[in-house]
């Protein structure tokens, strides 16, 4: 099963809808997820979505896809992914910002096919959770086919990951009795104190180079500053250049971070995981934290034993601005069912859990003037199910990035004999080639 | 004809090991590859005091050379491995027993850091992998230290000397740089982490240059950089060697490199053909491995490899066609290739692939030399350059062509039976 997937990947990137002409998806049930539904069509025009309507003019030399009884709905948008990375946790120091996702991006990861299978277009791929203050994040693109550069968002603010809780402690223990602990951090209070300590140390790299540039203003000889890649990042959090995702579980580590980031004077822009905010809305509200949260998954260690699944309904009743995400490269091929069931726990409406995945995420990143809804302007990130995609029964058909056509299930379906068979010839024939040449 | 052969043999042999070798030796009537030019089909080359005095189809042999008959042979400008150990000795223990390296807790501690060693210091001009690279046509290696993510500096080394100084060519040539990370309780502890480590020390690198020469300039009222010896060897490298042989990894390299600011080369390159374009734009270098992948000897019937895998395998042999075509300089390293048979059979496999054979010999000759900016004294057979020459029966190319003899600084060796490659 998995090299059949994987074989789907590999053929479905000759997949294209030739650049330059126009595209019309017509007859759908339009999802737009801000602007309400309709029966109508979409036109896309150089990766944009050039219209959305009842009735729209297709102009001369475009080309159709016949969505009859089709739902089409904007691209999802996962705030939280390890995909498409060769390495995750830089787990050696309890402050890795000066590492980075972007530096490790694999745009071969197979994991990016299945989640664009699922109808993932847009992704926040985030360093592990092993330290205090993590790496740096990379907002991508699944543009599968793609090189490394083309990967990225463009424009999109970068991000950091901070963890607290169980994760960034547990190295702190002694790995057998008698044992020296790898490293500090062992308690949460250690994980406050790792923060608090390197954010001083950010402002007087900050101050450092602010008296670097008043005197080299005034024409005094100095020396700049060392470049300090672990410092940088955290002042551009100071400078809010560069948003926090921070992991989190319990409320009292929630309210420690959001002081925190108070007493520093920056913001935290999404508590990830977050499973006990629904205890502390208040406080998140008033620091203008947004939260992505799992649909209904806890107990899976001590600090998610308090997790419930109206934990992300009862959020945003609050108003906070609530995302669901995956964390994982299985759950994130149907996220759309893990919208759906904000609407079993706490009675969301079906935009409200369309948004969970969609346009919510999509503000977290600050990326929603691009994607999130379909919206006349925004990039052609669409995903045609069969059904309506609240639906367990729906399934993935086409997936459009930029307007691209990259996944496309009867496409896929077709081309897995033909890459199956190139595959065992190409393995029989290397079984050859290795015995020719070294008899035994 | 054949006796008056073996007696210079015998006197040669004994020249090298007596450092008595003569001083004019001259190759007539043979086909000459000068690397530089067309071929010369029928011609001659002068060697004097160890370098090329002379060369052409119409050259007079002056009357105190020793005349080495060359008809049937071809001679190459000296085969070069663009990136080797050979000369270093192995340790004997396989490298298991090394000291564990203290916990690194960031980029200041300069962990898995000996970019100020360099490779002349390690080589042994006894080593046997010196005599097994003659054996298989090879006149020089450019050695590095591969240990560690800053593994140190290479050096241009001819294959033969008494002491490492003879054999010194050029030194330091660049630094060798890995990603590969030990564990991940110690810094970096990642690939990311490897990444972020090389491009903080390029950074203080270019501080400490700074601070010093702010110093040197006015030393009083300003405190002395403190000496750094892993910056002093980056500063030293002319170049970084950067490895990327998937078409992923050589996209990212493509783009790190970039960043350092330095020249830089490419070394993997087997998925070159899938980043041709980002290669092409970057204008790096390559060298390409000629340790082919191909499916392991001992591999688990059980486990199926993936498509990419598969695939990798069947274009990598063809990558230097694809680099030869779109203009990027290239050239062959052994990447552990050690048996002179297999050097040549996988030369052999790229010529399969498309890879001309002019453009083969310039791989493991001249190219080298432009990459590692020594073109002016070797990689072609030119009047003036050092005398490394590579003479074959026949064509180098064909199954079971015999590498005559090498000439390594004018002096000529002739290759060996080599009883212990025949048991492995």
């Amino acid at each position: 099963m998995k090299n059949v997937i994987q074989l789907i990947a590999v053929v479905a990137s000759a997949v294209t809808v030739l650049p330059g002409a126009d595209l019309v998806i017509q007859n759908a049930k339009i999802l737009t997820v801000t602007k309400g539904s309709l029966d109508g069509s979409v036109r896309i025009s150089n990766g944009k979505i050039a219209d959305v309507g009842q009735k729209l003019m297709i102009p001369a030399g475009a080309r159709v896809v016949e969505a009859a009884g089709k739902y089409l709905m904007p691209g999802i948008v996962d705030c939280h992914s390890h995909i498409a990375a060769d390495s995750i946790n830089e787990g050696s120091v309890s402050v890795s910002s000066m590492v980075g996702i972007e530096d490790v991006l694999n745009p071969e990861d197979v994991d990016i096919y299945r989640a664009l299978a699922g109808g993932v277009t847009t992704a926040n791929i985030l360093h592990g959770s092993a330290n205090s203050i993590g790496g740096k994040c990379a907002v991508i693109k699944l543009r599968w086919g793609k090189n490394v550069g083309a990967m990225l968002f463009e424009g999109a603010r970068p991000g950091i990951k901070f963890a607290l809780g169980e994760n960034p402690k547990r190295r702190g223990a002694a790995p057998s009795p008698g044992a020296a602990a790898l490293r500090y951090p062992a308690t949460r209070m250690g994980v406050e104190d790792v923060i608090r300590e390197a954010f001083t140390d950010a402002r007087r790299y900050q101050a450092d180079w602010k008296e670097y540039e008043s005197k080299k203003s005034r024409g005094e000889r100095m020396l700049p500053p060392r470049r300090d890649l672990k410092l940088e990042p955290l002042a551009e959090v100071l400078e809010g250049k560069r948003f926090v995702h921070a992991h989190c579980y319990r409320a009292d580590e929630i309210l420690m971070l959001l002081r925190l980031a108070d007493e520093f004077g920056f913001k935290i822009r999404t508590l990830q995981h977050v499973l006990e905010g629904y205890k502390v809305t208040n406080e998140i509200v008033a620091h203008g934290a947004g939260a992505s949260t799992f649909s209904d998954w806890w107990s899976y260690k001590v600090e998610a034993y308090d997790a419930i699944p109206f934990n992300a309904t009862l959020m945003h009743k609050r108003g906070v601005l609530v995302s669901l995400n995956s964390d994982s490269a299985e759950l994130m091929r149907h996220l759309n069912q893990e919208a759906a069931k904000t609407i079993k726990y706490g009675g969301l409406s079906e935009d409200e859990a369309l948004a969970m995945v969609t346009i919510n995420p999509a503000k977290q990143l600050a990326i929603d003037s691009r994607v999130g809804s379909i919206e006349a302007g925004k990039d052609a990130d669409l995903v045609l199910f069969d059904q309506h995609p609240l639906s367990n029964y729906s399934k993935v058909e086409k997936v459009f990035v930029d307007g691209e056509l990259l996944f496309d299930r009867e496409h896929d379906e077709r081309e897995r004999v033909r890459t199956q068979l190139r595959k065992k010839a190409l393995e029989e024939k290397q079984r050859k080639t290795v015995t020719s040449r070294r008899p035994a | 004809m054949k006796h008056a052969r073996m007696a210079l043999l015998f006197l040669f042999a004994a020249g090298a090991v007596l450092a008595e070798a003569p001083k004019v030796l001259a190759v007539r009537n043979a086909r000459i590859v000068t690397a530089s030019g067309p071929a010369i089909e029928r011609g001659t080359v002068v060697v004097r005091g160890g370098l090329i005095e002379a060369v052409g189809a119409s050259v007079a042999i002056p009357p105190d050379a020793w005349v080495i008959e060359g008809a049937g042979l071809t001679v190459y400008p000296g085969f070069t491995d663009a990136l080797s150990t050979w000369g270093i000795p192995k340790p004997a223990d396989g490298g298991v027993a090394r000291r564990p390296a203290p916990v690194a807790r960031g980029p200041e501690d300069r962990p898995s850091n000996t970019s100020w060693v360099a490779a002349q210091e390690l080589v042994h001009p006894q080593d046997k992998t010196i005599e097994r690279a003659r054996n298989a046509g090879f006149t020089s290696a450019v050695v590095f230290p591969t240990t560690g993510l800053f593994a140190g500096q290479g050096a241009w080394l001819n294959m033969a000397g008494e002491k490492t100084g003879q054999m010194l060519v050029a030194s330091p040539v660049g630094q060798y740089l890995s990603v590969r990370t030990q564990g991940f309780t110690s810094f970096p502890g990642s690939l990311m982490g490897a990444f972020a480590y090389i491009r903080q020390v390029y950074l203080d690198a270019d501080h400490y240059r700074a601070a010093k020469e702010m110093h040197e300039k006015n030393p009083r009222g300003m405190r002395r950089p403190e000496y750094d010896r892993a910056l002093e060897g980056v500063l030293q490298s002319p170049r970084a060697l950067l490895p990327a042989a998937t078409k992923v990894e050589l996209e990212r390299m493509v783009r790190f490199g970039a960043e350092l600011k330095r020249p830089v080369v490419l070394y993997g390159g087997h998925d070159a053909a899938r980043a041709m374009g980002t290669i092409q734009a970057s204008a790096f270098a390559v060298l390409v491995s000629l340790q082919w992948p191909e499916r392991a000897k001992d591999a688990n019937p059980d486990i199926e490899d993936s498509l990419r895998t598969l695939e990798l395998r069947e274009a990598a042999p063809g990558a230097p066609a694809a680099l030869a075509k779109a203009g990027v300089k290239f050239a062959f390293y052994s990447g552990g290739v050690e048996k002179p048979a297999d050097v040549r059979a996988a030369v052999k496999k790229a010529i399969d692939a498309g890879l001309s054979r002019e453009e083969a010999v310039k791989a493991l000759t001249a190219y080298p030399a432009e990459i590692y900016g020594v073109a002016d004294r070797v990689g072609t057979i030119e009047p003036g350059k050092i005398a490394n020459l590579t003479v074959v029966d026949g064509d180098w190319f064909q199954e079971k062509a015999k590498v005559r003899m090498v000439i390594v600084d004018g002096v000529k060796y002739e290759p060996v039976p080599e009883a212990e490659e025949k048991e492995k």
